[in-house]
């Protein structure tokens, strides 16, 4: 739905007489498999991209400003507050924020505040302010207001654990055309599909848009584990007590005295 | 040099949590117990998630109770008749105390529940053990034997029926206080991540009169049976316990508490006690000050499914 109405947007402009001036963004990513290995602790992919001239001979403005979203694969997360009951602190409010991502890296060549103006940067999601989470409160399903305290509680604690992150300078322009875009991802990042949207903009409106994706996975020893422990528990079970058991036999005998 | 823990989802470096599996390791070779109270709580404080640290601890808890259990096999003193007794009904506390365990974690109460009876648990045994032992350390000092002997005194447990004879440990008791002792313990130790040991000793001495020959060994093997089934338990209903967590535990806990055993032996049995006590009410005060201060954060964050 979305393509389509870009597709028909695009071609508007095309047949638009004077052509107005278009772009393409051609983006190319450094890796789309980062491997969750026994010794990972985090990896930067950096995304290398150009703007371009949709027809040949066409014009290019003089400054452009890029905005880059990455989602990790989507989750169900509660949120609680503890409060005071009888002298000590219990869980007593929670929230639960639906189809949330798991990971979301807002990145750009300046704050998004600076690039498009409220109701622009709304419409189109741009930054952890506008991006819709989703809540579930009682039996309603609704994104609040921005200075919401779950939601800001929620956006702030996933920052601290690095899983959330708005860099305002992780989008380099090497030449007004060329740009490299850092994309970092963390060593708790969750696994799954990762979705990168690139959204280019001149004089605070959107000019064009791409995307891209990513995929985080854990390999050898760490997948086997991973996928022991949620498909097979029960033998998982097993093995985990009969190490526990050879490893106590073995320090026995080692360290026997007599 | 940092690892990455598959369940638990984050990097750790492998030589603290080794070092902690030593550390861990060397206070339970000493004082004959597990040492799961003071695991937990440090898995906790480096930031793996309650959750996942009570389901690996218990295989940590299994590989030095087998250790121990070995041990005490050699000399002799396990008294097998009421391990069997007592375990018969420690699995049944164990199954009730998972289901338990995975029901508060749903509620979003297993931290709080945790905590509570961290706190309940540690600080009154802590202040029972002190106790006892100052009461000990003043006897020896009057020139008193240090522990006093009550042949005969009864009480009410000696009134139940369905009396058992223990040939090794020279005991006849009901076996209703048997199996109530083997439940309680194999819950508790499902829900707190604990071998229940500094629990259980205690209890069989004072409830049972197990003399002190046979009551270590027997206590290890309960605790033994108890962890290894929590861990079989925990993996096949939580998906939670991590393997490779629980092997650098088991590894630096088994070489630990050689050590452990070996300055256990050249100290005083009454300054044994002492010091374990003080160690015991300090982890209960930590945990009761965790409750009662405001906590820096007051949000956090569980995850629910991935969609």
């Amino acid at each position: 739905m979305a393509r389509r109405a870009l597709v028909a947007a695009l071609l508007l402009m095309a047949c638009a007489t004077p052509p107005a001036r278009a772009e393409r963004l051609v983006v190319s990513l450094s890796n789309h498999r980062v491997a969750v290995t026994s010794n990972f602790t985090g990896e930067n992919l950096v995304l290398f991209g150009t703007i371009e001239p949709d027809r040949p001979r066409g014009a290019l403005r003089n400054a452009y400003d890029l905005v880059v979203t990455v989602k990790g694969p989507p989750q169900r997360l509660r949120t609680r507050r503890k409060d005071r009951v009888l002298g000590i602190w219990v869980n007593v409010e929670s929230r639960e924020f639906i189809n949330v991502p798991s990971y979301l890296g807002v990145l750009s060549n300046r704050p998004v505040s600076a690039i498009a103006n409220p109701e622009i940067a709304r419409r189109l999601q741009l930054g952890l302010n506008n991006i819709i989470l989703t809540q579930r409160v009682g039996a309603d399903f609704a994104d609040t207001v921005p200075d919401d305290a779950f939601r800001t509680a929620f956006v702030t604690l996933e920052t601290q654990h690095g899983l959330y992150r708005e860099s305002p300078g992780a989008v380099t322009f090497l030449t007004p055309t060329v740009f490299r875009v850092a994309i970092p991802i963390p060593a708790n990042a969750p696994t799954g599909s990762y979705s990168v949207d690139v959204q280019l903009f001149a004089e605070g409106t959107n000019v064009a848009r791409t995307n891209s994706a990513l995929e985080v996975v854990k390999t050898g020893f760490e997948q086997y584990v991973a996928e022991a422990a949620q498909n097979h528990g029960l033998l998982y079970g097993l093995f985990a007590s009969l190490m526990a058991l050879v490893i106590g036999w073995f320090g026995s005998v080692v360290f026997r005295r007599d | 040099m940092q690892i990455y823990l598959p369940i638990a989802d984050l990097p750790v470096n492998i030589f603290l949590v080794l070092g902690m599996g030593l550390a861990v390791g060397f206070i339970s070779g000493m004082f004959g117990i597990g040492g799961g109270f003071l695991m937990t709580p440090l898995l906790i404080f480096i930031g793996i998630s309650p959750a996942v640290a009570v389901a690996s601890v218990t295989s940590h808890i299994a590989a030095s109770s087998f250790t121990g259990a070995i041990n005490y096999w050699r000399k002799r003193a396990i008294d097998i008749p009421l391990a069997m007794m007592l375990l018969s009904s420690g699995i049944l506390g164990t199954a009730t105390g998972v289901w338990l365990f995975t029901l508060l974690r749903e509620l979003d109460q297993l931290d709080l529940v945790i905590g509570l009876s961290y706190v309940t648990l540690l600080t009154t045994v802590g202040a029972l053990m002190i106790n006892e032992s100052v009461q000990a350390e003043l006897r020896t000092r009057r020139g008193k034997p240090a522990t006093l002997r009550r042949p005969g005194s009864h009480t009410f447990v000696h009134g139940l029926p369905l009396k058992m004879r223990f040939k090794r440990s020279k005991i006849y008791v009901s076996a209703i206080p048997v199996w109530g002792i083997g439940f309680s313990i194999g819950f508790i130790g499902a829900i707190l991540g604990i071998g229940g040991g500094f629990l259980l000793v205690p209890m069989l001495i004072y409830f049972l009169r197990v003399p002190t020959a046979t009551v270590i060994g027997t206590s290890m093997v309960l605790t033994l049976v108890t962890m290894a089934s929590a861990t079989v338990m925990h993996a096949a209903t939580n998906h939670l316990v991590d393997a490779v967590l629980a092997l650098i535990l088991i590894v630096g806990g088994v070489i630990g508490a050689q050590f452990g055993a070996r300055t256990g032996q050249k100290m005083r049995g009454e300054r044994l006690r002492l010091l374990l006590g003080l160690l015991v009410f300090a982890v209960g005060l930590r945990f009761a000050y965790e409750l009662v201060v405001q906590p820096d954060e007051l949000y956090s964050i569980r995850l629910v499914g991935s969609e």
